[in-house]
C-alpha cells in the first residue's frame, strides 16, 4: 500500500503517495525525473547515486523513499545558481575531473558534503572521504584534484564574502 | 613554441557543463512516450540444447506485451567480423541450443520492468544439457564437446605471423630463454551498463536505436544483420555514454531484441542490463595461455622471438579474433625484432565471450613479454633500461609485411626515465622496488573485418552565416573526450574558437561513417576527417579573401584567430565573420559546406602511426602479509602532437588505474562456467586510496600521418603497468610471476615458496 511522503528536494517540496519498498534513488529519477542522479551497480557499492539528505551525503539506492520523509535533498540538479556553476562544479570542469560522467554527480555531491564538514582537506583526507566512490575513467588523482582547488574555490569565495 | 592557437592548449571538456550538472542524458536515462521495458531469459546451463519453450504463462500476465523466443526473431546472425561469415556467430536469441551461462533464449516487453522482471520466471524452458568445456587446452583435444559444430577442435581463429629467418637466429644467439604464462582476463566494467531503446515506426518501416555504445555504425550493421534489414532503415543514435573500454563494440542482446520486441509491439522497448548481466553476460578481455622464447646475444641485442599464443575464447567471436591477432603484434613492439615467428589460437569454451579490452591484446602480451625481458637482463647483468634501450624500435623501423613506424620518441622517452628515476628514486626504503616496462599502441587499426565500403572516418562543417560552425561527426565519445579533440581541431583549421563550433555526434542518420570508438583511432582518424573537411572551408574563404585583397597569388594566406590574412604581412587580411559573409552572399546563397574523410593507405596491416613510451613504478612490499602497495608511478610517452593536454592526461591516468586492476587485483573466477563474482563487493576495481601518484612527461614528436602531427593517448599506458608493477615487485623482494592479478595471496605464496628454496639451498 501507497505511504504519503512529503519532502524537499533542490528546494522544492513534494507531496508523494510511493510504495513502501520504492528506493529514494527511484523517486529522484521516475517520480521526480532528476536523472542527474545515476544509479549503477545494483549492490551499494559505487556512490554513484550520492545525494545530500539532511547536509549528509547518503547512496539513494541503499535507503528507503520514506526515510527522506519530513527532510531535504540536494540532488546535482539542485546545485548550480540558475546558469551559474557551483564553485565545485567549476573546478570539476576545469581539473579534467570526469571522462564519461556517470559517476560525476556521485562524486560531485559527496564533494559538497565533504568540504561542508572539512574545508581544507589534505589529499589522503579526500581519497578517505571520497573511497566508496568508483571511478573507471580517471583514475581519481584528477578528481582529488578537483576537490583540492573546489576547496581554494569556496575559501576565496567565502573570504570575499566576509570581506563585503 | 607551438604556432597553434588551439591545438595544444589546455581545453576543457565541450561536454563539462552537461555532465557536471546532471543534464546529460545516457541511453540508462531515457524514457519515450508509450515505452516498454524488455528483460532477457537467460540460460542456467553452460552447454544445452533447447527442447522446448512455453511463453504462455508469461503472456498471461498483465502488463506483459510480447514474449519472442528465437523463432520469433528474424533470425540473421551477426558479429562484427562480417568480412568471414562463418565468424557471424551471434543470434538475437538462442534457436537450437545455448552455449554459456547467460545466453539469452527469450525476450519480455512489459510495462515495468517489475513486471517483466516476474513474467521471467513464468516461460518454462526444457533443457537437455550437453557436456561443456571450460579451458582452451581442453577445448582443442578430438573428443572436446564441439560449442559451433562447424569448427573443428573448437578453434573459432587462428593467426600466423613470420618475419626474417627464426631459427637461423636462435642458433646465433648467444642467450636464449623460454618463459610461459597463463594470463587472467578482465572485465571493462563501465559505469553505465549496456542500455538500448528500440523504437520501430510500422509506417515507414525504419527503426531508430539509441544505445550506450562505442561504434553506431558497428551497431547500424549488427541490427541489420540481425533482422535482416537495409542499413539504411536502421538509424543508431550515441547518446552520452557511461565508459566503454572495449566492452561496447559488439551487438549485444539489448539492441537487438529491444528491436525486435519493439517491431512485434509497436511501441519503443527499452532493455538495460542489471549490473550482474554486465558482469556475466558482456564482453571481458581474454584470459589465455601464452609460451614465448627469445634469443638474444650477449650485449642483450634482441635477435629472435618465437611466441605461441592459445586464447579462452568462449561462446562467440566479438572483436577476439583481432585480439589474437594483436596480442600476437604487440608482443613485437617497442623493439626491433629481426626475426619473429607467432601462432594464435583462439578457441571456443562455453563461457561468456571475450573480445576487446582497453589495450586490445597489448595488456597481455606485454605483461610477458616486459616481465621476461627483465629475466633477461638479470641473467646478462644488464640494467633494465639499458636492455630496452639497446633494442628499442626507432623512427623508420619497419616489420616487413607488417607495420612500419614513422615517428618515435622512444629513446627519448627511456632518456627521460632515467633522468628523472635518478632525480627521485635514488634511495629506496626497505622492500621497495622500481620496475620499468616499455609500451607502444596504435592509433587506429588498419583493418576492416567488418567489411565496410566506406571510408573508416568522415565529417561534415557546415558554416553558417553568422561564421558559427555545424560540425556533424559519427565519431564516439565514450568519456575519452573525442568530442572536445574534434571541436579543437574544427576550430584550429578554420582559425575560430571553440565557442563558435556545435557538434552534432554520432548519429547515423545525419552523420558520415566513422567505424567508432577502439584501437584508439578516433584521434588520428576522425581528426583527420574533421581536420580536412575544415580544411575544405578554409581553402574556400582564402580565395575569397585573395580576390578581396587582389593580391598577386604567389602570397600565401593564413585563417587564425578569426581572421584571414596575408602570412607574411598579417595586417592585411579581413575578419573571419566577414569572409564568410562574401563567400555565402556573393556565390549565390551556395551553402558553405565541407566534407572531409580519411582512410589509412600504403600503411601496413597494423597503424598508420604508433605512440610511445616507457612506465616506472615504485612499490612496496609487505613481507608478512604480501600486500603490494604502489607508491608512485613515472609515465612517459610520445603520442605525437599532444591535442588536448588535459584529455591526455585523463587517458593516461585512467589507463594506469585499469592497468593496476589487471596486475592487482581485477579477475573472474569460473566454476563450470559460471562467473563468481560478478558485483562491485565483489569484483574488486583499485579504488582511489590505492590510486598512486602519476608523473606525467609528454615527449613530443611529429607524426605525418596524423592531425597536426597526433598520435594516440587514450590507451597505450594500459599495457606497461601490470609488469612494469610485476618488475617492481621482483626488484624489491625477488619473486616472479608467470601470471597478472598478483594479489596479496599470490606474493605471500610466492614469498614463502623463495623462502623455502633458500633454506633448502642452505641446508644442502
Amino acid at each position: 500500500m501507497k505511504k504519503e511522503l512529503k519532502f524537499v528536494v533542490n528546494g522544492e517540496s513534494y507531496d508523494l503517495w510511493v510504495e513502501p519498498k520504492t528506493l529514494l534513488v527511484q523517486v529522484l529519477r521516475d517520480e521526480l525525473g532528476l536523472k542527474g542522479t545515476k544509479w549503477c551497480c545494483d549492490s551499494g557499492s559505487c556512490c554513484a547515486c550520492a545525494v545530500i539528505l539532511d547536509g549528509k551525503v547518503v547512496k539513494s539506492c541503499s535507503i528507503l523513499a520514506l526515510q527522506a520523509n519530513g527532510k531535504e535533498v540536494l540532488t546535482i540538479e539542485g546545485l548550480a545558481n540558475g546558469t551559474e556553476l557551483h564553485p565545485i562544479q567549476q573546478a570539476f570542469i576545469d581539473n579534467w575531473a570526469f571522462q564519461c560522467g556517470f559517476c560525476t554527480s556521485g562524486q560531485i555531491m559527496a564533494t559538497k558534503a565533504l568540504l561542508a564538514e572539512n574545508p581544507k582537506p589534505t589529499r589522503e583526507e579526500i581519497q578517505l572521504a571520497m573511497d566508496g566512490h568508483l571511478c573507471r575513467c580517471t583514475g581519481y588523482n584528477m578528481i582529488n584534484e578537483a576537490i583540492q582547488d573546489a576547496a581554494e574555490r569556496l575559501q576565496t569565495q567565502k573570504a570575499q564574502e566576509g570581506a563585503k | 613554441m607551438s604556432e597553434y592557437s588551439i591545438i595544444g592548449k589546455p581545453t576543457t571538456n565541450v561536454d563539462g557543463a552537461a555532465k557536471v550538472t546532471g543534464e546529460a542524458e545516457y541511453t540508462f536515462d531515457m524514457t519515450l512516450p508509450n515505452m516498454l521495458y524488455g528483460k532477457l531469459l537467460r540460460s542456467p546451463h553452460p552447454h544445452a540444447r533447447i527442447v522446448s519453450i512455453d511463453t504462455s504463462e508469461a503472456l498471461k500476465l498483465p502488463g506483459v506485451k510480447a514474449v519472442i523466443t528465437g523463432k520469433d526473431t528474424p533470425g540473421g546472425k551477426y558479429g562484427l567480423w562480417r568480412r568471414f561469415s562463418e565468424l557471424s556467430d551471434q543470434e538475437a536469441l538462442a534457436t537450437t541450443k545455448v552455449r554459456f551461462i547467460g545466453d539469452p533464449v527469450a525476450a519480455i516487453a512489459a510495462t515495468s520492468e517489475d513486471i517483466a522482471e516476474e513474467a521471467l520466471d513464468l516461460i518454462q524452458v526444457e533443457y537437455e544439457p550437453l557436456p561443456a568445456v571450460f579451458e582452451p587446452l581442453e577445448a582443442i583435444k578430438d573428443d572436446a564437446p564441439l560449442v559451433h559444430e562447424d569448427f573443428e577442435n573448437n578453434i573459432n581463429a587462428t593467426r600466423h605471423i613470420e618475419w626474417g629467418n627464426v631459427d637461423e637466429a636462435f642458433k646465433k644467439a648467444d642467450y636464449v630463454r623460454e618463459d610461459r604464462f597463463n594470463l587472467l582476463g578482465q572485465h571493462p566494467a563501465p559505469m553505465e551498463v549496456h542500455s538500448s531503446v528500440a523504437s520501430y515506426d510500422k509506417g515507414s518501416g525504419r527503426l531508430t536505436v539509441w544505445s550506450s555504445t562505442q561504434s553506431p555504425y558497428f551497431l547500424q550493421l549488427g541490427l541489420a544483420d540481425a533482422l535482416k534489414m537495409r542499413e539504411g532503415n536502421i538509424r543508431v543514435i550515441k547518446p552520452h555514454v557511461g565508459g566503454g573500454f572495449g566492452g561496447k563494440n559488439s551487438t549485444m542482446p539489448d539492441s537487438v531484441n529491444a528491436a525486435v520486441l519493439s517491431m512485434k509491439t509497436g511501441r519503443p522497448v527499452k532493455i538495460v542490463f542489471s549490473r550482474e548481466e554486465e558482469f556475466t553476460t558482456t564482453e571481458h578481455r581474454t584470459s589465455m595461455h601464452l609460451a614465448i622464447k627469445i634469443g638474444l646475444k650477449k650485449d642483450g641485442t634482441l635477435l629472435a622471438k618465437e611466441v605461441k599464443i592459445i586464447t579462452d575464447g568462449g561462446a562467440y567471436t566479438g572483436l577476439g579474433a583481432t585480439t589474437l591477432y594483436l596480442a600476437g603484434t604487440w608482443i613485437t613492439f617497442p623493439y626491433k625484432t629481426p626475426s619473429y615467428r607467432y601462432d594464435g589460437f583462439r578457441t571456443y569454451t562455453n563461457k561468456m565471450w571475450a573480445s576487446s579490452v582497453r589495450g586490445f591484446g597489448a595488456t597481455s602480451a606485454l605483461y610477458a613479454s616486459e616481465t621476461q625481458l627483465d629475466r633477461a637482463a638479470r641473467d646478462l647483468g644488464m640494467d633494465p633500461l639499458e636492455i630496452r634501450r639497446k633494442n628499442a624500435m626507432t623512427p623508420g623501423y619497419e616489420a616487413p609485411g607488417q607495420y612500419k613506424v614513422e615517428s618515435c620518441g622512444l629513446l627519448p622517452c627511456i632518456e627521460k626515465m632515467e633522468q628523472r628515476v635518478k632525480q627521485k628514486w635514488s634511495k629506496l626504503s626497505k622492500d621497495e622496488g622500481i620496475g620499468f616496462a616499455a609500451f607502444a599502441y596504435m592509433s587506429g587499426g588498419i583493418f576492416n573485418w567488418i567489411d565496410t565500403p566506406y571510408a573508416f572516418s568522415g565529417a561534415m562543417v557546415k558554416v553558417n552565416i553568422d561564421g558559427t560552425v555545424d560540425l556533424f561527426t559519427q565519431a564516439s565519445d565514450i568519456g575519452q573526450g573525442t568530442n572536445t579533440v574534434n571541436v579543437m581541431i574544427c576550430a584550429e583549421e578554420l582559425g575560430i574558437g571553440i565557442e563558435d563550433i556545435r557538434l552534432h555526434p554520432a548519429d547515423t542518420a545525419t552523420t558520415l561513417t566513422d567505424l567508432g570508438a577502439w584501437g584508439s583511432r578516433e584521434t588520428l582518424m576522425n581528426g583527420n576527417a574533421v581536420k580536412a573537411a575544415a580544411a575544405e572551408i578554409k581553402n574556400k574563404l582564402i580565395e575569397v579573401a585573395r580576390l578581396k585583397l587582389g593580391e598577386n597569388i604567389v602570397y600565401d594566406l593564413d585563417a587564425k584567430d578569426k581572421r584571414i590574412y596575408l602570412a607574411l604581412r598579417p595586417e592585411r587580411g579581413f575578419s573571419y565573420y566577414d569572409v564568410v559573409k562574401d563567400a555565402i552572399k556573393g556565390n549565390d546563397g551556395e551553402p558553405l559546406v565541407g566534407i572531409g574523410h580519411y582512410t589509412p593507405h600504403r600503411k601496413g596491416m597494423v597503424s598508420p602511426a604508433f605512440a610511445m613510451g616507457i612506465m616506472g613504478i615504485r612499490a612496496k612490499v609487505d613481507r608478512e602479509t604480501g600486500q603490494v602497495e604502489v607508491k608512485e608511478v613515472i609515465a612517459v610517452h610520445d603520442c605525437g602532437q599532444t591535442i588536448n593536454p588535459l584529455g591526455a592526461r585523463g587517458q593516461v591516468e585512467g589507463s594506469i588505474q585499469m592497468g593496476l586492476g589487471f596486475g592487482l587485483c581485477e579477475d573472474l573466477p569460473t566454476e563450470n562456467g559460471l562467473i563468481l563474482n560478478p558485483s562491485f563487493v565483489d569484483y574488486k576495481l583499485v579504488r582511489t586510496r590505492e590510486m598512486p601518484q602519476i608523473e606525467l612527461f609528454d615527449v613530443p614528436t611529429y607524426d605525418p600521418e596524423g592531425p597536426y602531427g597526433a598520435k594516440e593517448a587514450a590507451e597505450a599506458t594500459t599495457a606497461p603497468t601490470a609488469p612494469a608493477l610485476a618488475n617492481a615487485i621482483c626488484n624489491a623482494v625477488g619473486v616472479e610471476f608467470d601470471s597478472n592479478v598478483l594479489k596479496l595471496e599470490k606474493v605471500f605464496k610466492a614469498l614463502k615458496e623463495k623462502e623455502a628454496k633458500e633454506k633448502g639451498k642452505r641446508r644442502r
